[in-house]
């Protein structure tokens, strides 16, 4: 078998573990452990029963599908963005670039309120689009909007450096061999910027699940339609249901973590594949 | 686990950093640790330190010769310093003071006891005491209970339920009979349900049962957040009951016409009022006021329903939190204040009903119409009709059930 | 035509039209999805003059909730900055087991709901639990007093330092480092001379980026605060508190100080990456 920790030679290993682990432990894991707690003093059976109902279902599988669509919107539009940032001189280059780090800080209240003042039928974009028939604030496309919103600095920021290294050389070596742009974009580029893509696209759409402050604005929170997993967490602890809301937290982490566990295990996998450590 | 006694081990080094930053002097085991010393101007030298002199100088070995300098503190210091801050901060965590009071409220009564705290504070000066220091926090009232249930330390609550105030009751916090303590069943201003509408009212709505007609859209807050909408539920029921129709589907109705559930009274009146959403909004008479007057009396007109109800917000002192007879003494007068003619005339103007108009002005007495008003007890209590309607499973959970 | 008749065009770089369409494509995504709710925020502060917007931050509350924000911020930085450095030197120095099982669990209060976070730290440290119980009655309430709203942001903010220092410590790799130790320096010296110059621009990165968030934090910090004007209320809450009550112009006054913040964080960003764009584009390789 293995040894846990391998011997080395390198120094502060009980500092740097003692560290780690100890906030680790204050921070995150000791809440999420009463948690779990919670929910296994009021049993799995019980826990399910609140789990399987079709409101919760509803909510957690708009909430992921929303996400998700969010997360792929912003993968391409990411590496759009990205591509553009580094290759392309243009006026207002940086101002584009440090506008992308936006949606990350403004408080995600703020957000919320100021999209759906601009998206709701009587806002200004909101209003355009009635023109052509379409309701954005109120509807799943304002989740989808809202959501995008707070996921949108995640591919670019992770597609960026890895941008700025390709060794133009590639390029010109494609180019010479006879391929044509778009071959080498395709086939040379894209493969480059998987890696660091999926990362990107991971960080979106775990950031997308769990989003309450800038989502419960815009949504119109109609049960089945448009309820959002956090919200009925935030609905059962009105009700001092804490047991229930506590089950549907657990959902929600479990989701959360099987997908999270799942990404960095490809990514661990994908780099090793591209040579990188 | 091997690896606990590591991480024991491997925290002791850190900690005599903290609490110890101003021992006398540094034990002979530092001097392992670099030193990094400035000789003149910029020059920076960096090596193990051999000596400390009485000026503040050190003297370092760095290898190749001794030198001697300012030391230039490691860069470590000053974030270790902020973290020593932070944690001095952690322990003087904001302590209840013997004169302060903090009441907890709900989401609609913000501008009440904005006024209110002022004027009672002046009574209460006035009375020969010092000034209080008066809090109050505002949110969905069902929230609001279970932040004093999980340890918020106010003295005073002044929610939108009963049932609310009861749940902070079980945790034995107050008596299970606080109810009685104080007049009206503890309610020093009571309200009711009444429908906002576009000026004009374009859509001719008079009545609940024409809020369920064709391309009417309601807005409501959702009944499972917010106290305020319960209350709307309750008064649709009510008059469903008296007009001879099926409560329950007509509620279920009711609800198909609504496009956005908001969590809490107020964001529903910003859907209503501000985004143009929906063609009338289920609002608390004083927050219909309070819309007209905060956003315009040319853009919506009040319409009083046939049947509404009779929502009496309850007030009481949470016996478990008073830390001291001094403060007992305040949260006491406070509200009784509320009960005394001046506390009554601030209850009018912000458009609640209150009791006791004798120092009302005429005008906030006269806005009130004659409506016929349903209590609660007519549907049998909070305790029924709480896990009835609004429980997990219940009544209206089954509106939101896919066909 | 022949293929000489064509214009020269760079083959490493896509045509012109391809181009100026990916910028104005690019563009017009950010300004509806980012530019337009940020002017939104300053034309609503400013609706009523820049006068109106100033006094509205002068008064007892706003100036608590500033303050209270900032000292949040003040605490959890250093903290999660020293967490960052030694969870990237545990991570990429040392080879053990479950490695990829930490950094999930590193990276995973970036996948909790805040909401879910609130909770956590309520049903931990509330007053019915076990730890929050003793810690009131010891006079050292965790949840509605500041250390809650600290560890919230301190749980929302916490893979953010690690994450980024992670990566650029797996590519500077340890040879730097061996060799300093074989040359008979001090774990701290290593760390300090080798390590943390190469490390220090990635550092301040992620610094900044959880500066932008920690100061942000609406959901999770609206759980476990309290809400209690001029004590618990940070600037997030008090933007929401002032917006119920209809105080338009100083909710968002207090939001366009509160952007205004983290576009200065962007500033400082942004500057470092135009002084030092060769030593940042070195240290943040993937």
């Amino acid at each position: 078998m293995r040894p846990l920790i391998h011997r080395s030679p390198m120094p502060g290993l009980g500092l740097s573990m003692g560290i780690t682990l100890t906030m680790l432990t204050i921070v995150v894991l000791l809440p999420i452990g009463a948690l779990l707690v919670k929910g296994a003093t009021f049993g799995p059976g019980n826990v399910w029963e609140v789990v399987n109902r079709e409101r919760v279902w509803a909510a957690l599988f708009l909430s992921f599908r929303l996400s998700l669509l969010a997360a792929l919107f912003n993968l391409v539009f990411g590496v759009l963005l990205a591509w553009v940032l580094v290759r392309y001189p243009f006026p207002g280059r940086r101002l584009l670039d440090a506008a992308v780090d936006l949606p990350f800080a403004l408080p995600t209240a703020v957000a919320g309120i100021a999209l759906t003042a601009l998206y709701a039928p009587n806002g200004l974009f909101g209003g355009l689009a009635k023109e052509v028939g379409l309701k954005i604030a109120y509807t799943q496309w304002g989740i989808f909007l809202a959501l995008v919103f707070v996921g949108l600095p995640f591919v670019t920021r992770t597609v960026q450096p890895v941008i700025e290294e390709i060794d133009r050389e590639v390029e010109e070596a494609s180019a010479t061999l006879g391929a044509t742009r778009f071959t080498t974009l395709r086939r040379i580029i894209l493969p480059m910027l998987a890696p660091a893509a999926l990362t990107g696209f991971a960080l979106s759409l775990a950031r997308a699940v769990g989003e309450y402050g800038s989502v419960i604005f815009i949504a119109g929170n109609i049960p089945l339609v448009t309820e959002i997993a956090p919200l009925l967490i935030v609905i059962q602890l009105e009700e001092f249901n804490y047991d229930a809301a506590a089950a549907i937290g657990i959902a929600m982490l479990t989701l959360s973590f099987a997908m999270l566990l799942a990404i960095n295990l490809i990514q661990i996998w994908s780099r090793r594949r591209i040579g990188h450590v | 686990m091997t690896a606990f006694p590591a991480l024991l081990l491997g925290l002791s080094p850190i900690f005599p950093l903290f609490p110890r930053a101003t021992a006398p002097r540094r034990s002979q085991k530092d001097t392992d640790m670099l030193t990094t010393i400035k000789l003149a101007g910029e020059t920076l030298a960096q090596g193990v330190k051999v000596q400390d002199h009485l000026d503040g100088r050190v003297t370092i070995e760095t290898g190749r010769e001794r030198l001697t300098g300012w030391p230039v503190p490691r860069y470590l210091r000053g974030a270790l310093s902020v973290l020593a801050l932070a944690l001095l901060g952690l322990g003087a965590a904001p302590q209840a003071q013997a004169e302060a009071l903090l009441n907890v409220s709900y989401d609609p009564t913000r501008e009440l006891y904005r006024e209110f705290n002022e004027a009672f504070a002046a009574h209460w000066q006035a009375e020969g005491n010092p000034a209080p220091e008066i809090e109050t926090s505002h949110g969905g009232s069902g929230a609001q209970a279970r932040s004093v249930i999980d340890g918020l330390g106010a003295q005073v609550v002044t929610l939108a339920l009963a049932s609310d105030i009861d749940k902070i009751a079980a945790t034995g916090k107050l008596p299970a009979d606080w109810q009685g303590k104080l007049p009206h069943n503890s309610s020093p201003y009571t309200s009711t349900i009444v429908f906002l509408v576009r000026e004009g009212n374009p859509k001719g709505l008079k009545d609940w049962g024409d809020l369920v007609g064709e391309g009417v859209e309601v807005i409501t807050p959702n009944p499972k957040t917010s106290g305020g909408a319960r209350w709307n539920y309750l008064a649709a029921w009510a008059w469903a009951e008296k007009n001879g129709q099926d409560p329950k589907a007509f509620v279920g109705e009711l609800f198909k016409h609504v496009p956005v559930l908001d969590s809490g009274a107020r964001g529903a009146t910003t859907t209503f009022a501000q985004r143009g959403i929906g063609d009338v909004l289920l609002a608390w008479e004083n927050e219909a006021y309070l819309a007209l007057k905060e956003l315009g009396e040319d853009e919506f007109d009040i319409v009083v329903p046939s049947v509404s109800v009779l929502a009496e917000p309850p007030v009481a002192l949470v016996e478990g939190n008073i830390t001291s007879d001094d403060q007992r003494k305040l949260a006491e007068g406070y509200l009784n204040y509320l009960y005394s003619p001046e506390g009554q005339a601030i209850a009018f103007k912000h458009f609640y009903r209150a009791w006791d108009a004798s120092k009302a002005a005429p005008e906030d007495v006269a806005r009130f119409p004659k409506l016929e008003l349903v209590d609660i007890a007519h549907f049998g209590g909070w305790a029924k009709v709480q896990p009835e309607h609004f429980g997990d499973g219940g009544i209206f959970d089954q509106i939101y059930v896919s066909k | 035509m022949s293929d000489t008749t064509l214009p020269f065009r760079n083959p490493t770089s896509e045509t012109v039209l391809a181009r100026r369409s990916l910028i104005a494509l690019a563009v017009l995504g950010m300004a509806l999805l980012v530019g337009a709710p940020l002017l939104m925020v300053f034309a609503e502060a400013l609706a009523k003059g820049l006068g109106a917007a100033l006094e509205s931050l002068g008064n007892r509350d706003a100036r608590a909730a500033i303050q209270l924000t900032l000292i949040i911020t003040a605490i959890a930085l250093p903290l999660n900055a020293m967490f960052g450095i030694a969870a990237a030197w545990f991570i990429t120095k040392f080879d053990f087991r479950g490695k990829a099982f930490l950094i999930t669990l590193i990276d995973l209060p970036f996948s909790v709901s805040p909401v879910v976070a609130g909770l956590c730290i309520v049903l931990m440290f509330g007053a019915n639990s076990l730890i929050g119980g003793w810690l009131v009655a010891h006079g050292l309430p965790i949840v509605f007093a500041l250390p809650g709203i600290v560890l919230a942001t301190l749980f929302v903010t916490f893979p953010f330092v690690a994450r980024e220092l992670i990566p650029v410590m797996i590519e500077q790799g340890r040879a730097e480092e061996e060799a300093a130790l074989t040359l008979g320096a001090s774990g701290w010296r290593v760390f300090r001379t080798v390590t943390l110059p190469n490390i220090r621009w990635a550092l301040l990165y992620g610094v900044l980026l959880c500066n932008a968030r920690a100061m942000g934090e609406f959901g999770a910090v609206a759980v476990v605060s309290g809400k209690i004007r001029g004590q618990t209320a940070t600037m997030p809450i008090t933007i929401e508190m002032l917006y119920n009550e209809y105080l338009s112009v100083a909710a968002f006054s207090m939001a366009a100080l509160l952007t205004a913040l983290a576009l200065l964080t962007l500033l400082l960003k942004t500057l470092l990456e135009l002084r030092h764009a060769d030593a940042l584009a070195a240290t943040r390789r993937h």
